[in-house]
């Protein structure tokens, strides 16, 4: 590149001048001094991709207390750097507007969700858990021992952890809870 | 796969630039197809009869790998002369009673060799059939077989006719290349082509592998598409080798992980069956009916005992049968889709969802959100607010006028989630492979992870109980996790420590070997002993790609053992000796007195290949040397299985539930064992009904993921795939008047949707029967809300409710449908066209 003051340096003029607009004259001094986000992270986590089943190696650069990049894990012999389409958007599924950040609850026959703080939600839902247990309690079936309620079931998704799903398990089968499933039937 | 799963699929395209040739099998042409040798489009729900003729064509030709199928599988076993094939019973095998619809295995048996044996797997046989359709018990063998013995008579000679070899010879004889292309609508050409091609690349020099997602699970017969597979590979041998293998691709990122330590109502984590009433009152009957004796299976006692040691602690002794008793019982099929029922049925009164969306990502979605609207409370937790959340605000059945807002006396709590950068935890891969995430940033505001949340509801329910005995089990349980941070979140490391589980010293084991069935041990799930080996979170292992082997053993954590390739034992052959130089993988050193090789054995390291069984060994003693599948009960790959199927022990071909055209192999038309519901809200479209002329098949695009929760809210996804739609042929768009860009409505006897017509020449339409026979293409993302930035109808509202009677999957994935021009009717008139459409 021929050197000069900044208006040869120009892009505009350079491509006039008929230099590769999709090459190095593209490059303008304001190009020279971007620096990537990820430079600037306060801290970066080793972390999986949660789409599909693949599990490529993700890259998670946070600053400031928010993710600001999401990239694919160049050492993963899983996915070599690489990330899909899903994978190259999940910072989004992080930082995006429309995520849900506070408790919601409506009431029987209500129209309108409301306002309810974790603590409260955490008690009432405790309660309601022994309250049906209790209420659908069935020591026996058919002349044999079950120790079950058949009251109360549940449903999770695959992207739960290994030890979410332990915790669950364990918790329900303490509880008696028996219809217990997962994206995995599915 | 490059739709699904892209960056698994550069492996694919790398195998292909060094020569591998890639077939891709599918009803649509896509990614994948555009960059495979061959695209052989298929006729929706035929797969059987298409992997049936490679079996057919290997065995007519003797082109299996003989050496592997003697010493490596049951082809010289000899089977009970009770055993009747659906070629002798017009599509039925032996032992099915019309009235339940279920089947009685035990003529399916090998054949006994003597009287003690042989009494004692009668009866879990004679038991085996009802017990197995109830309670999905088929996948209580999932890292384990079903009993049977150690060394049946067998015929090396592979001529006696009732040997496992001249079975499947008989079964498969008229799945022939003419038969492909009836059925199929595969050219008996193409068919000669993937012939050829996976029979010269299988041997001793080369492997070839298969690989699948629900295109063949999501089937009444899809555990039958698996075993059809199954036998075709080792057939070939291409099991426990380096290239081999039947490939799952798994679509969600620890689903996997869900069913090792699953949250699915028949099994406790490691694959053992959740006991059942009316078999199971005590430690000793429960072990008893769940499976083999001989092989790795065998040590299910210490497998069982470290689990009840690990979850109730010092209560848990050997005189209280280590609180067996605990365990709440089963007594049929309490599975999703009967959950649902019972839900419409008022039984069900409470229902926790975290991080799923039945409403939309279930079949029937109608039948999703009755369920939903007639339980007593409802706990939703999500990262948006998912159409499961929101069905009594804004749901479908308001605006037909079947549900009114104020009628709903559901109870909603809906808490939001932690994102996977805010947490930490394992996901285990479609590879077996448990990835240690690390945690980026706290979560905001109220969003905690299902850890913190089951842990505190657990410490708020066990600070709540009573004196009462049916307390006790909550009351005994060992819940005591340390808390971390101002959120007070349980320490993930700690459950992954219970979950490998420690020794009587209170260190971490290595190994599911050293398991005990004293009590002395104590193990979340045995299949995961290992991860926290040396107190170390193995599972965290991050040890670059170009630093290591390409097996790449330190990168995470595979179980079980850390093992990459299972039962690779197969590797080398009957000696130890690899089958080629170029395939050698795992091998014998007879200096050494040990296996060895690029992977860890999956054999007991000492144990040399001439090494026989003594009479009355048990579990792993009773396999031989040359015994490389070690969970099951005779060491061998199952080409025929004995027992432990609802549906049979060979695949034949069925039709769909729901399909255009009749069974060409047998007067029964449909998988006869296939779990139907006899209910209104559960209707089928009538088979061979020209009102639902044509073929829908669903599927995911790259873009989205699953029921949208975690992509329709996201600009840059949301962008890329704006809209629901269709895939006709310019054929079908021609008969039907759709127009590209133009509206559709696709109507099936559950309700109608529309969608966005795309006419391509991606899906093509087959002769079949002498017939035309149009497919339509559906994604499933979408839905009403869901914090969508694009919304649509919901393509499973279309699907049937009718199920594989071995692991209750629904038949999402080949159904029929009517197509009509334009868009669909709204309010009460959406429900006179359906009543149209179901009463003629």
């Amino acid at each position: 590149m021929a050197q000069g003051g900044w208006i040869s340096r120009w892009p505009v003029l350079r491509q006039l001048r008929g230099e590769d607009g999709r090459s190095r004259a593209a490059r303008s001094a304001r190009t020279d001094a971007l620096r990537p986000r990820t430079e600037q992270a306060d801290s970066v986590a080793r972390s999986v991709c949660p789409y599909c089943a693949v599990g490529c190696g993700q890259l998670i650069y946070v600053k400031d207390g928010r993710v600001t990049q999401i990239e694919g894990d160049p050492d993963s012999p899983v996915s070599r750097g690489r990330l899909c389409p899903k994978g190259a958007a999940s910072k989004q599924l992080v930082t995006h507007p429309g995520r849900q950040k506070h408790v919601l609850y409506r009431r029987p026959h209500g129209t309108e969700w409301e306002a309810l703080d974790l603590d409260t939600a955490m008690d009432m839902i405790a309660e309601r858990v022994l309250r049906t247990r209790r209420q659908t309690w069935q020591q026996e079936h058919e002349g044999k021992t079950v120790r079950r309620t058949m009251g109360i079931a549940s449903l999770g998704g695959a992207t739960l952890d290994n030890e979410e799903n332990y915790l669950m398990k364990k918790l329900y089968t303490a509880l008696g809870a028996i219809q217990v499933e997962n994206q995995a039937r599915i | 796969m490059a739709e699904c799963h892209p960056v698994g699929f550069q492996w694919v395209v790398e195998a292909r630039a060094r020569g591998a040739r890639v077939f891709h099998v599918d009803p649509r042409y896509t990614r994948t197809s555009a960059l495979a040798d061959r695209h052989l489009p298929i006729r929706a729900g035929a797969d059987i009869v298409l992997l049936g003729a490679l079996i057919n064509h290997v065995l007519v030709n003797e082109l299996d790998f003989r050496e592997y199928v003697l010493a490596y599988t049951n082809a010289a076993t000899i089977v009970s002369a009770d055993f009747r094939d659906t070629e002798d019973l017009d599509g039925l095998f032996s032992g099915f009673d019309a009235g339940s619809r279920k089947y009685d295995p035990s003529s399916w048996a090998y054949e006994g060799v003597d009287e003690e044996p042989a009494a004692g797997l009668r009866g879990e046989q004679l038991e085996g059939g009802a017990h197995h359709a109830e309670v999905a018990g088929a996948d209580q063998y999932g890292s384990g077989g079903a009993r049977e013995q150690a060394s049946p008579p067998t015929d090396p000679t592979l001529r006696h006719p009732r040997c496992v070899y001249q079975i499947l010879r008989r079964h498969f004889a008229r799945y022939t290349p003419e038969l492909v292309e009836q059925v199929c609508g595969v050219s008996k050409a193409d068919f000669a082509e993937l012939a050829g091609a996976i029979t010269e690349n299988s041997g001793r020099e080369h492997t070839t592998a298969w690989v699948y997602a629900v295109g063949w699970t999501q089937h009444t017969v899809g555990a039958q598409y698996i075993r059809t597979a199954s036998i075709l590979q080792l057939l070939l041998g291409n099991m426990g080798r380096p290239g081999g293998g039947i490939l799952a691709l798994r679509g969600h990122a620890s689903i996997q992980g869900s069913t090792d330590i699953p949250t699915l109502f028949n099994i406790l984590p490691g694959y053992l069956p959740m006991p059942n009433a009316h078999e199971h009152q005590n430690l000793d009957d429960y072990l008893k009916g769940a499976g083999a004796e001989t092989g790795f299976w065998g040590r299910k006692r210490s497998y069982m005992v470290s689990l009840l040691k690990a979850w109730w602690g010092e209560h848990a002794t050997a005189d209280n049968d280590f609180c067996f008793g605990h365990l709440p019982r089963l007594t049929g099929d309490h599975g999703h889709y009967s959950t649902v029922m019972a839900q419409i049925d008022g039984t069900v009164k409470g229902y926790f969802v975290v991080g799923e969306n039945p409403a939309i990502g279930s079949s029937g979605g109608k039948a999703q959100r009755f369920g939903l609207a007639n339980l007593d409370w409802l706990v939703v937790r999500d990262l948006t607010l998912v159409e499961t959340a929101t069905f009594w605000k804004n749901g479908p059945e308001l605006a037909t006028g079947e549900m009114r807002t104020e009628d709903i006396a559901t109870e909603v709590f809906f808490l939001p989630a932690a994102t996977h950068a805010e947490k930490e935890g394992t996901f285990t891969n479609t590879q077996r492979l448990l990835q240690w995430r690390h945690k980026a940033l706290d979560p905001p505001e109220d969003c905690r992870s299902e850890l913190w949340f089951y842990h505190h509801l657990g410490k708020r329910i066990r600070a709540r109980l009573s004196d009462d005995e049916i307390d006790r089990p909550l009351r005994e349980l060992a819940w005591d996790y340390p808390e971390e941070g101002e959120r007070a979140e349980p320490s993930a490391s700690a459950v992954l420590r219970e979950i490998n589980g420690t020794g009587p010293d209170g260190r971490t084991l290595s190994a599911y070997t050293e398991l005990k069935p004293d009590g002395s041990t104590r193990c979340g799930c045995w299949i995961y002993c290992g991860v926290y080996a040396d107190e170390v979170n193995q599972a965290a292992r991050r040890k670059p790609d170009s630093e290591q082997s390409w097996v790449a053993p330190e990168w995470g954590w595979a179980w079980p053992a850390n093992r990459r390739t299972l039962y690779n034992r197969a590797s080398a052959d009957p000696e130890g000796r690899p089958w080629s130089e170029r395939k050698a993988y795992v091998w014998w050193d007879a200096e050494k007195g040990e296996w060895t090789g690029h992977d860890v054995p999956d054999f007991e390291l000492t144990k040399p290949p001439d090494y026989l069984p003594p009479e009355g060994a048990v579990a792993e003693d009773a396999l031989a040397g040359t015994d490389p599948f070690i969970m099951q009960a005779d060491g061998k790959g199952w080409l025929f299985a004995p027992a432990g199927l609802a549906d049979g022990p060979l695949p034949t071909h069925y039709e769909p539930q729901e399909s255009p055209v009749p069974n060409l192999l047998y007067g029964q038309r449909a998988n006869p064992a296939r779990r139907l519901y006899d209910r209104p809200e559960s209707p089928y479209n009538p088979p061979e009904s020209p009102r639902f002329p044509y073929v829908l098949t669903t599927y995911r695009l790259t873009e989205h993921h699953t029921a949208g929760a975690m992509s329709r809210p996201l600009s840059y996804l949301a962008e890329l795939q704006p809209a629901l739609f269709c895939e006709v042929s310019p054929e079908l768009a021609g008969l039907v008047g759709l127009v590209n860009g133009g509206w559709a409505t696709i109507v099936t006897t559950r309700t109608a949707i529309e969608a966005r017509v795309l006419v391509t020449e991606r899906v093509r339409p087959l002769r079949v029967q002498g017939h035309t026979v149009h497919q339509v293409g559906l994604p499933y993302h979408w839905g009403w809300d869901g914090g969508g930035l694009v919304t649509g109808d919901s393509t499973n509202d279309l699907l049937p409710i009718v199920l594989d009677p071995n692991v209750y999957i629904q038949e999402g994935k080949a159904v029929t449908c009517d197509l009509r021009p334009g868009r669909r009717p709204t309010g009460p008139a959406l429900l006179e066209l359906i009543r149209e459409y179901r009463d003629g």
